[in-house]
């Protein structure tokens, strides 16, 4: 019971890790790029990475942090109309040629030693440590210091904590879900978004009755990270869906259609793909700050496999869907943290060793990227009608 | 519709369109009184093959003009190319062409459409993945809503988006896609998205419409009504040009019809005309196609000798052309 304990508590760890949402924003950024649009940007990590240059090395500098974030973000505003001016008037393929190579430059250029000045600027492959930036956020948190326990209401306070309570409560946590599949076919008008968010307020609840988190108020990963992430993935969600429902959301999909018969309605199709790619690439920004506040700005982990993390959340959540990003997000970290903690706590060491279980679970994703795909190519969100007329 | 006429009167009386054109001389770039697209010297060549080649072209306010030709007659290059899809080899050597008194020798596909000339695609470009409803709307111009800025706040564009709505509805409505609105437009059949296509087109309530084949893979029940659906839009005081293979339908609704074979024009005039004119008649079938094949004196030598000079002398005709243009 423990070890299930154990791998429970790792997985909402990391549901409520400031991380996950960080990337959950990105993707949202990623959305509007592939999703409605129809780019197909393969240097998404390029984007996180300039906006967390932008951003650290202005606060290296002294500059407040309201201006740090406008830098980091002006940073992969300019970014996108490098890459969008010669890549947006020809073929889509040209555009993901380009981004991975330009997302390999930035990454390169960033780890570099050989200028004496931008090493003082990027420090290298070891990069910006997060001390050195990560003081004017935390200074403006309210929480004060100390420990909060998520739901100080727990399964240890029910029968003392038994297996059965457990058990019970993830049998129930599955009930929730289903549920909530069940409201989402079924119901229909205004009941159904009230239903679906009653259910998911609910299913939060109860998972962290069994799983309760503890962390800092205002440390490193603490709740002042957490909830100042989610809060953004929540203000980014609400932006893309004004942005999707308007005329101009109209106008992306119609893109992603077919851009000849928008040319021939007098649509300026470079302009609205170039505003496509410079949106998707602000969001890419603010989720790579986010990104590196709680860790460090490395030019490494922020290389083309973050790019990859971003697809297979999109994929899994389902493109060009509202909520699609955070869910798929959401079960791709969490999804990796079960497969780690359950390979470490069961399969035997002469079979897998505990250094290996981190890549073991990047296996277990392509895989389960690879059925998604063939089998549900909408993802879990996706609509099915949209991807069925692909003629 | 009604914004959108020209002529005041239209085109609606078929005496009158008869005596119009009846006024003009049947030959190829013959000038119109009030033509709405005049063309002049547009060159298109794909490596060494000249696909279009059109020296003069007027196409008359208010009328429907059908442009034929065998296959391979550069008809679709040059609706690309007037249309700013293509942009023509002698685009820096005297290719001109205006529409309604603008120039657009330099302008894009977008802005071409903006001013006021929507062209259709032979192969039916409908937003497989969109609903009908959304398709019509895309059509619609100077949306406030489509501007980024604006596109955050609805109340800017929402009393907008309603007016287009009614718009949309009435243009379904009158092509009988109305219940239709809300399905995706990749479930509608190949005519229901040639009749989506051209509805989408007027949403921008055009000054001249280019159909690109409407009628190609339209069952003949939809044909019918396509057809008084295109006479319609020229007796609202549209004009219409298009591209149609079916010769029936080219003589039923067609005012005036221009021939291209080669990337050439070779014939202009009526129906009529044009399809008793030898020059068509050479295109189509050939300069040999009354003779008999199977006719055993087509084998003597002598015979056999004049076909090859003959066939010397038109290469030797076409190569002094060559050169000289």
């Amino acid at each position: 019971m423990d070890t299930i304990q154990s791998i429970l508590n790792a997985m909402v760890r990391e549901a409520v890790s400031p991380q996950t949402a960080a990337v959950a924003i990105a993707v949202i950024g990623l959305n509007i790029h592939f999703g409605f649009t129809g780019l197909l940007n393969i240097g998404q990590s390029a984007f996180m990475l300039l906006g967390a240059y932008g951003f650290a090395i202005s606060i290296t500098h002294g500059l407040p942090l309201v201006v740090a974030v406008l830098i980091g973000l002006a940073a992969a505003f300019v970014f996108a109309l490098v890459l969008g001016m010669p890549t947006l008037k020809l073929r889509g393929d040209y555009l993901a040629i380009v981004t991975i190579s330009a997302a390999e430059i930035i990454r390169y250029v960033g780890r570099s030693v050989g200028y004496d000045w931008l090493l003082k600027l990027t420090h290298g492959a070891q990069g910006i440590p997060g001390s050195q930036y990560r003081g004017p956020f935390t200074d403006l948190s309210p929480f004060g210091d100390g420990n909060t326990t998520i739901l100080s209401f727990s399964y240890h306070d029910v029968a003392g904590g038994a297996a059965w309570v457990t058990i019970l409560g993830l049998l129930l946590v599955a009930g929730l879900i289903a549920a909530m599949v069940l409201a989402s076919r079924r119901l229909s008008g205004r009941i159904r978004p009230a239903a679906i968010i009653a259910l998911s307020i609910l299913t939060l609840l109860l998972v962290l009755f069994l799983a309760p988190v503890t962390g800092q108020n205002t440390g490193v990963r603490g709740w002042w990270f957490t909830v100042v992430t989610w809060v953004l993935v929540g203000i980014s969600t609400v932006v893309v869906l004004l942005l999707v429902k308007s005329p101009w959301g109209r106008l992306l999909k119609g893109i992603r259609e077919d851009e000849d018969a928008i040319r021939s309605l007098g649509k300026n199709v470079f302009a609205i793909k170039m505003q496509a790619l410079i949106i998707g690439g602000l969001f890419g920004a603010l989720g790579g700050i986010m990104f590196v506040l709680p860790a460090t700005v490395q030019p490494d982990s922020m290389g083309r496999s973050l790019t990859f993390f971003c697809y297979t959340a999109l994929l899994l959540g389902g493109a060009a869907s509202i909520f699609g990003p955070v869910l798929g997000s959401l079960l791709f970290f969490v999804g990796r943290a079960f497969i780690i903690s359950a390979s470490n706590a069961y399969v035997p060491d002469s079979v897998l060793s505990t250094d290996k279980t981190a890549q073991f679970a990047f296996v277990v994703i392509g895989v389960a990227l690879m059925l998604l795909v063939i089998f549900r190519p909408q993802g879990i969100l996706g609509d099915k009608r949209e991807l069925r007329f692909n003629v | 519709m009604s914004e959108s006429t020209v002529t005041p009167a239209g085109m609606a009386d078929p005496a009158a369109r008869r005596e119009l054109t009846s006024g003009f001389t049947a030959e190829p770039g013959t000038a119109k009184p009030d033509p709405i697209l005049v063309v002049d010297t547009i060159v298109r060549q794909f490596g060494g093959m000249t696909a279009v080649d059109v020296g003069h072209l007027e196409v008359q306010r208010g009328l429907i003009t059908a442009l034929i030709g065998p296959n391979g007659a550069g008809k679709t290059t040059f609706f690309n190319l007037v249309t700013g899809f293509d942009r023509p080899t002698s685009a820096r050597s005297g290719a001109h062409w205006s529409f309604d008194g603008v120039k657009l020798d330099k302008t894009s596909a977008s802005s071409v459409a903006r001013a006021g000339m929507v062209r259709t695609f032979q192969l039916t470009k409908a937003l497989s993945r969109m609903t009908v409803m959304d398709n019509m709307m895309l059509g619609a111009q100077h949306q406030a809503g489509e501007n980024l800025m604006k596109a955050l706040f609805s109340p800017v564009w929402r009393a907008q988006e309603r007016e287009i709505e009614v718009k949309a509805k009435d243009l379904l409505d009158r092509f009988s896609l109305l219940e239709k609105k809300d399905d995706y437009a990749g479930s509608l059949s190949g005519g229901q998205r040639k009749l989506l296509e051209m509805a989408r087109a007027l949403m921008s309530d055009p000054k001249m419409i280019m159909l690109d084949e409407p009628m190609a893979g339209v069952n003949p029940a939809l044909t019918q009504s396509l057809l008084g659906h295109i006479q319609s839009l020229r007796d609202d005081g549209m004009t219409v040009l298009f591209v149609e293979h079916d010769m029936h339908v080219v003589r039923h609704i067609s005012d005036w019809v221009v021939v291209m074979a080669e990337g050439r024009l070779v014939a202009e005039g009526t129906a009529d005309t044009v399809m008793s004119n030898p020059a068509v008649i050479d295109a189509y079938l050939g300069a040999h196609h009354d003779t008999d094949l199977g006719d055993d004196e087509l084998l003597s030598d002598d015979k056999l000798q004049e076909i090859a000079e003959e066939v010397a002398a038109e290469e030797a005709e076409r190569e002094a052309e060559g050169e000289k243009s």
